[in-house]
């Protein structure tokens, strides 16, 4: 029962992420679509980890993060204009 | 423990969904950046707390995925507002006179 409301709630966050991903007038608002989008997702594989009990999803957890936190700055950077 | 772990992950899930409500419903760069990054930050901290108290033998890895957190979520949103603000993007301004004139957004 209470994974079926976490899994709920995730979902809706992640599908208004996605929606400000695909619909952003600007690319700075996809870029924030995509960053809030980034750190849901990683709630979400530890949440799965803590779901299906194995531990091997938290190093994964680990490398999208660092992975996303690289996207970020990259797009951020490449938007300015440097 | 359990408990306090199953309460602690279901508050992070509603606060990943209000960070992505506020995402899409926020009528600027700059809101959407505030609201996006402060919420999804206490809701993956709450929902990581939350793991680690259920399962204390992942709390070494589970801490270390905070603090990841903690270091560089502001570090990314900060970087995105000030790109932002150097290329000039739209700011949402409530008018009084003519709301629908400020209604056409970025570019």
């Amino acid at each position: 029962m209470m994974n079926i409301i976490v899994f709920s709630l995730i979902g809706i966050g992640v599908l208004f992420a996605l929606l400000r991903l695909i619909i952003g007038p600007s690319a700075f608002d996809r870029v924030v679509g995509l960053d809030t989008f980034n750190v849901i997702i990683t709630g979400l594989i530890v949440f799965i980890a803590y779901f299906l009990k194995s531990s091997l999803y938290l190093d994964i957890a680990i490398v999208y993060a660092i992975l996303s936190f690289l996207e970020t700055i990259i797009f951020a950077r490449f938007l300015e204009g440097k | 423990m359990n408990i306090a772990g199953n309460i602690l992950i279901i508050i992070g899930g509603v606060f990943l969904a209000i960070g992505g409500l506020g995402v899409f419903r926020m009528p600027d760069v700059y809101n959407r950046i505030q609201a996006g990054t402060k919420a999804t930050t206490l809701g993956a901290f709450s929902l990581l707390l939350g793991v680690g108290f259920a399962n204390p033998e992942w709390l070494l890895k589970i801490i270390l995925i905070i603090v990841f957190i903690a270091i560089t979520n502001p570090v990314g949103s900060s970087v995105l507002a000030r790109a932002a603000y150097k290329k000039g993007a739209f700011e949402y301004k409530k008018d009084a006179s003519d709301l629908s004139k400020n209604r056409k957004r970025g570019e």
